[in-house]
């Protein structure tokens, strides 16, 4: 063991980095299993969904109306998938930040670090950057699979159709800004089944709940929801048939504050909360 | 060094820490003592910056905690056994510390060999005892080298080769000049480890000074006596100021008074004494005294409440 025999402060002891601090999480978030099977099942149901997609609808495409033949969008069902990586992609959000409370890791983190927004927004870059890279993969990857499998006489969809790049890359880009929208659920509420809870209610149960209404209440709601936001940005086929959603990147931008507005509440309340 | 000044912490209604105030300095072991629930632990995490205080300040080597620069560089805190992802390797959970404030990788294997966790490394700390799991938060703490060490209970859960390695890990490092702040609920485990006590109860700074100090302040100093003549060598006694009370085994205890002026009493006015005998108040029984009306949690009788601060060893060396 070194020896400090001085009390007194090093002279030329810097301040700590972003960087340092970006790689504290990094480690973090690579070394717990969790991670890695989560990003596993996301990988697993999302290309599962677009295998069963592109190997069924082929052989079913005579049983389809007409109606439907038209408004066929092999876009939109090769990435029907994503629904379930927007699921678990918040599950891994919410872990990320809750286990820390969980297993009491917190406190080590913040004695070595006491700057409790830049924790937040520094585990917050991490997972965004796994989560994108994992969100571009999981729906570039589901395209091309849904794609190569249908064959005549069902349509398939290319990259350079119109509309078709903006709803694969837009489709995986859903996939961070929701998982770190859980993210910040998760800094506020500070437990993991609560704040998974609160994702899903969110994600699948709101937008059920709201259905119920009349539609002239229903409407302006639902279009503002992540399913739906989600939903418009993978859709090809029909996109714009009513004035009654948002466009695509109008919602993504709608969907990003709720992601930033979570976070930086969340951030609010650790500065003031006891650790 | 730290500095804590008039800090005030309520939980909810609670009162947990009520006006403390104590300087801990280096290169001496400082023992923290108070029973459960006296503000120990609350006290600690504010000193580490986890817990706000409602009032007062505390500083570290002059600085708020949230001001060090690279703080595991200056303090070391072991704040609770296993606050680590028990799916993370020891390894990797010291790691992630260490690169946060840009201490080596080498470091890393330095500190878990100094633990004696070296062939665990890269095993999960789920699958750590209480003892490994306190080692690993020593080696947290030892991590980034720091001049001022906090230890909140750090032998829970070791077994007595394990206290002993604790007991003379943290005597070498006050004894390299740093500031070494141990809280304890094992009273005759801070005889043998601390220079210094702060004692607190409810929240509030009882005592401050040595061991040796801090048992000469309580009352529980007497002589034992035993004569062939009590009743003349009590009134005696009784005569220049001394107090008599009589021990269950037919001896007289005698408070305020020397054993070496009983001596000459007895021997001035011809008395036989075939004992006599100074009897100092363990660091235990010094401690009940002092924190008798401070005991957060009563039982049903005040002593259950206190036998639960006599380390099992003591209570079997009474017996």
């Amino acid at each position: 063991m070194t020896t400090a025999t001085s009390t007194a402060r090093p002279a030329a002891l810097h301040h700590y980095r972003v960087s340092s601090v970006m790689g504290a999480e990094w480690i973090k978030m690579r070394s717990v299993r969790s991670t890695l099977w989560t990003l596993f099942t996301m990988v697993v149901i999302t290309f599962g969904v677009a295998i069963i997609a592109g190997a069924v609808i082929p052989g079913q495409w005579h049983t389809f109306t007409a109606e439907q033949h038209a408004t066929f969008d092999p876009t939109r069902i090769s990435l029907e998938g994503l629904l379930f990586g927007q699921l678990v992609i918040g599950v891994l959000g919410v872990m990320v930040m809750s286990a820390e409370y969980g297993t009491g890791t917190i406190r080590a983190t913040l004695a070595a670090i006491p700057n409790r927004p830049l924790i937040v927004a520094t585990k917050a870059a991490v997972f965004a950057i796994v989560a994108t890279v994992a969100g571009q993969v999981l729906s570039f990857g589901a395209f091309f699979i849904t794609q190569l499998l249908l064959r005549s006489p069902a349509s398939h969809a290319t990259l350079a159709q119109p509309g078709v790049l903006r709803a694969v890359v837009g489709g995986g880009l859903i996939i961070p800004v929701l998982g770190l929208f859980a993210m910040g659920l998760a800094s506020i509420i500070r437990h993991t089944a609560g704040a998974i809870t609160a994702y899903v209610g969110t994600l699948l149960v709101l937008p059920l709940t709201i259905d119920a209404l009349p539609s002239s209440i229903s409407q302006p709601i639902l279009k503002c929801l992540p399913l739906q936001i989600g939903d418009k940005m993978t859709t090809v086929v029909n996109a714009h048939q009513s004035g009654s959603s948002l466009s695509p990147w109008v919602g993504f931008g709608l969907l990003c504050v709720y992601a930033l507005a979570a976070l930086v509440i969340g951030a609010g309340l650790m500065v003031r909360r006891d650790a | 060094m730290i500095e804590v000044r008039a800090v005030t912490k309520n939980y909810q209604d609670k009162r947990a820490v009520d006006d403390l105030s104590f300087d801990i300095q280096p290169g001496q072991v400082t023992g923290f003592l108070g029973p459960n629930g006296s503000g120990k632990s609350t006290t600690m995490r504010m000193i580490m910056g986890l817990d706000a205080p409602d009032s007062g300040s505390i500083r570290i080597n002059g600085e708020p905690y949230r001001n060090l620069p690279l703080p595991l560089r200056e303090v070391g805190a072991l704040l609770e056994a296993k606050a680590i992802h028990p799916g993370r390797s020891a390894f990797n959970h010291l790691w992630y510390l260490a690169r946060s404030n840009d201490i080596s990788r080498s470091r890393v294997s330095e500190v878990l060999d100094l633990v004696g966790l070296e062939d665990v490394g890269n095993k999960r700390a789920g699958t750590f005892s209480l003892g490994m799991g306190q080692r690993l938060g020593i080696a947290a703490a030892l991590l980034g080298d720091p001049a001022v060490l906090l230890f909140d209970e750090p032998v829970n859960g070791l077994d007595p080769e394990g206290i002993l390695w604790v007991r003379n890990l943290l005597r070498g490092l006050a004894a390299e000049g740093r500031t070494v702040f141990v809280s304890s609920h094992l009273m005759s485990e801070m005889a043998l480890t601390a220079d210094h006590l702060v004692v607190i109860g409810r929240g509030k700074l009882i005592s401050t000074g040595t061991v040796a100090d801090f048992i000469a302040k309580s009352s529980g100093q007497f002589v034992r006596v035993r004569s062939t003549q009590p009743d003349e060598l009590n009134a005696l006694i009784a005569e220049h100021g001394g107090h008599v009370a009589k021990e269950d085994d037919g001896a007289f205890a005698v408070k305020d008074m020397k054993a070496s002026a009983i001596g000459e009493l007895a021997g001035h006015a011809g008395i036989f004494l075939h004992e006599l005998s100074p009897q100092a108040a363990s660091l235990e029984e010094a401690f009940m005294e002092l924190t008798r009306d401070s005991v957060e949690y009563h039982g049903s009788a005040v002593d259950t409440v206190l036998a639960s601060h006599i380390n099992p060893l003591e209570e079997s060396r009474k017996q």
